[in-house]
């Protein structure tokens, strides 16, 4: 719903941004060079967290702990003040590396069971009718508002008496069951939209409703299968909460940020490692922030609705 | 015309012979799934290809498990019912559509929900009444201080949001390379709150006085000749540190959603309250900010529940020392450091009475707006 508006859909408000775009020179000349000047300190004042990070990352152990990363830039291309020794340490000896590939095995099945999950349900929910069908449709949006700290202990228990805990398959459910309302949502409403015509000539032309689904209704909606996955992808990778509480914090399992709290905890003095450490845990979302940068702004407006 | 649609129905109904072999397929599903999960639990089963091997291996399987298992579960099911005379399958198989939605959101979200208001209640010691919880909540001094650092969230982070997003979206309007200066706004958003507390704690560094400050505020500080300020350590100044962090996450958010509200008001609406005379800072005020005001408070309402929930800033970088803490912090060292699960569930219903007045205003606004449910 928010996307919607804020994402202007090729309606009128897509006609006023052309025309705001346009005419803007006009309507700011007076105070043009103050908004020039604002924008840029507040755009300067975001990137500096980010960017003492990302030097400091790159630099040896004694110059962190002994001089501020901003003192890189009275020789910005001094290359031997640089090394990839903090990024070699955190991934073999800090377990970076494992936490690494345990993210990307908890998030890819954290992703794509939901989003299946919800685009059959969306999909009957659509253009089946049956029985208790608005009862269980109300049902299932009424939960977005559920905040999942309400599902934590009754879960845990239940993890506990069917040795769920710790597992990869645990965490995957937990994922899946707090992603699905919002999956539901979202791809119900881009697929109610479909036009009618194109299930009726589907009658003819494949023999079931599965094949319906799986050659028409999937491609159809990749803009809004494309929207939940990447902001659901971006939950689970970014998400602590759950990780903690179903995977914990043994190196086998432990996800990059929680293995990231964890050298919070144990080496909290020692930046060159928390900073690299950090830089890590931050890539992929990064790549997927800059390649898909206008299905992650839908992403995130479309998910911000989440309980 | 009317012969090649019955022929194609004619080729497109299953042949009997396709029973066995959906029922050979299915079972070999369900066998490679069990296999599947009983190497990712074992302990030893990877251990010939050593810790990098044993590893990338193990990707590998949990990963084609979940992504392929969720779609064998489908396409099984379906064959199965497909195999029912077609009129038990047509009634059928929206459950089959549903269902499994319908049961994991179940048992991962309604029965533990109810699971946690029930416990909430009955949990408490021997002889107590069954508000127990509830009255400790609010009566306990650790807990009380979490609300009330909520509250100060509450108060000042959406609104600080907010305004910085409000001031910026009105003025990337003006600018030529908007949407470059719009992504560093927007960036914060896609680092994970462990993240961003390891980036604030190094903003936040403290040294004694006379070290080198490696901490871009405190150099700033003893730059102008102040001492340097334990920022996360020092009573209230810390919950104002804590709050800039998320502030600096939930500005690009606002921004977005208000810069594409800005964009929708009416040029003409503008023009006209210039012709009238008024300046920039008045159109603004009152011609743009009342257009826009749903889309204010949608902003307002959303940052306002995040808020409510913050957890991983606060766990990461004080876990809740010095003063720090709030709800949702507390809810999870008492359910997992504590074992106090009676707490939790108490501390779990207090978030969704908080949410759930936030979440009303936004659903009517959202219906005002025409948008949404």
């Amino acid at each position: 719903m928010t996307a919607e508006t804020a994402e202007g859909f090729p309606t009128k408000t897509g006609e006023a941004t052309t025309v705001a775009t346009t005419t803007a020179p006009q309507r700011g000349q007076s105070s043009g060079w103050l908004a020039k000047v604002l924008v840029l300190i507040i755009g300067v004042a975001w990137t500096i967290p980010t960017a003492g990070v990302f030097v400091s990352s790159f630099r040896a152990e004694v110059d962190v702990s002994s001089s501020g990363w901003w003192t890189v830039f009275a020789h910005p291309f001094d290359f031997t003040q640089y090394t990839l020794a903090n990024y070699s340490r955190v991934l073999t000896a800090e377990d970076m590396f494992e936490a690494f590939v345990n993210s990307l095995i908890v998030t890819i099945p954290a992703t794509v069971i939901p989003i299946t999950l919800a685009a059959f349900a969306a999909y009957a929910f659509a253009w089946t009718r049956f029985r208790g069908r608005s009862f269980l449709f109300a049902v299932v949006v009424g939960l977005l508002v559920i905040p999942l700290q309400m599902s934590l202990v009754p879960l845990l228990r239940l993890y506990g008496n069917y040795d769920l805990t710790g597992t990869f398959v645990g965490v995957w459910l937990a994922h899946a069951g707090f992603g699905l309302p919002l999956a539901i949502y979202i791809l119900y409403n881009y697929i109610s939209q479909l036009p009618k015509d194109i299930f009726e000539s589907a009658h003819i032309d494949v023999a079931t409703p599965f094949t319906a689904f799986t050659r028409l209704v999937i491609p159809l909606s990749y803009p809004a299968l494309a929207a939940f996955a990447i902001f659901q992808f971006l939950w689970v990778w970014n998400d602590l909460l759950v990780s903690l509480v179903f995977l914990g914090t043994n190196p086998d399992i432990a996800v990059l940020t929680v293995s990231l709290a964890q050298l919070v905890g144990s080496r909290g003095q020692a930046w060159h490692l928390l900073t690299a450490g950090a830089f890590v845990s931050m890539i992929i979302p990064l790549i997927v922030f800059l390649t898909l940068q206008r299905f992650f702004v839908r992403g995130i407006l479309a998910g911000s609705v989440k309980g | 015309m009317a012969e090649a649609v019955e022929a194609r129905l004619e080729a497109n109904r299953r042949p009997r012979w396709t029973i066995g072999r959906d029922i050979s397929v299915a079972a070999a599903v369900v066998v490679l799934i069990w296999l599947g999960l009983r190497v990712l639990r074992s302990e030893t089963a990877l251990d010939a290809l050593g810790p990098f091997g044993g590893k990338l291996v193990q990707a590998l399987i949990g990963i084609v498990l979940g992504v392929v298992g969720i779609w064998a579960l489908f396409v099984v099911a379906n064959s199965l019912v497909e195999l029912l005379p077609a009129r038990a399958t047509s009634v059928l198989r929206p459950y089959l559509f549903v269902g499994p939605a319908i049961a994991v959101v179940s048992i991962f979200l309604v029965a533990p929900a109810i699971g946690t208001i029930i416990q909430s209640v009955t949990e408490v010691p021997e002889g107590e009444g069954p508000f127990y919880n509830f009255v400790q909540a609010f009566t306990d001094p650790a807990l009380q201080l979490a609300l009330r650092n909520n509250a100060i969230w509450l108060i000042l982070a959406p609104a600080g949001a907010l305004l910085i997003g409000l001031v910026f979206a009105a003025l990337v309007d003006r600018v030529k390379r908007e949407s470059l200066a719009k992504a560093f706004i927007f960036l914060p958003l896609c680092i994970s709150g462990a993240g961003v507390a390891v980036i604030w704690r190094f903003i936040y560094e403290w040294r004694p006085p006379g070290q080198p400050q490696i901490g871009i505020l405190n150099a700033i500080v003893t730059g102008f000749g102040g001492e340097p300020v334990p920022w996360l350590q020092e009573i209230p100044i810390n919950t104002l540190a804590l709050i800039v962090a998320f502030i600096w996450i939930q500005t690009g958010f606002a921004m977005v959603i208000l810069s594409a509200a800005i964009k929708g008001v009416p040029i003409e609406l503008m023009e006209a309250a210039r012709i009238d005379g008024a300046g920039e800072l008045q159109t603004f005020l009152r011609i743009v900010l009342p257009s826009i005001r749903g889309s204010v408070i949608t902003v307002f309402t959303l940052s306002a529940i995040a808020v409510l929930k913050v957890f991983d800033i606060v766990y990461v970088t004080t876990n809740g020392n010095f003063e720090t803490d709030v709800i949702a912090n507390r809810m999870f060292n008492e359910m997992f450091r504590f074992r106090n699960f009676g707490f939790a569930t108490a501390l779990a219903v207090v978030l969704l009475l908080a949410v759930f007045p936030i979440i009303v205003i936004n659903v009517r606004n959202l219906r005002r707006q025409g948008i949404g449910a």
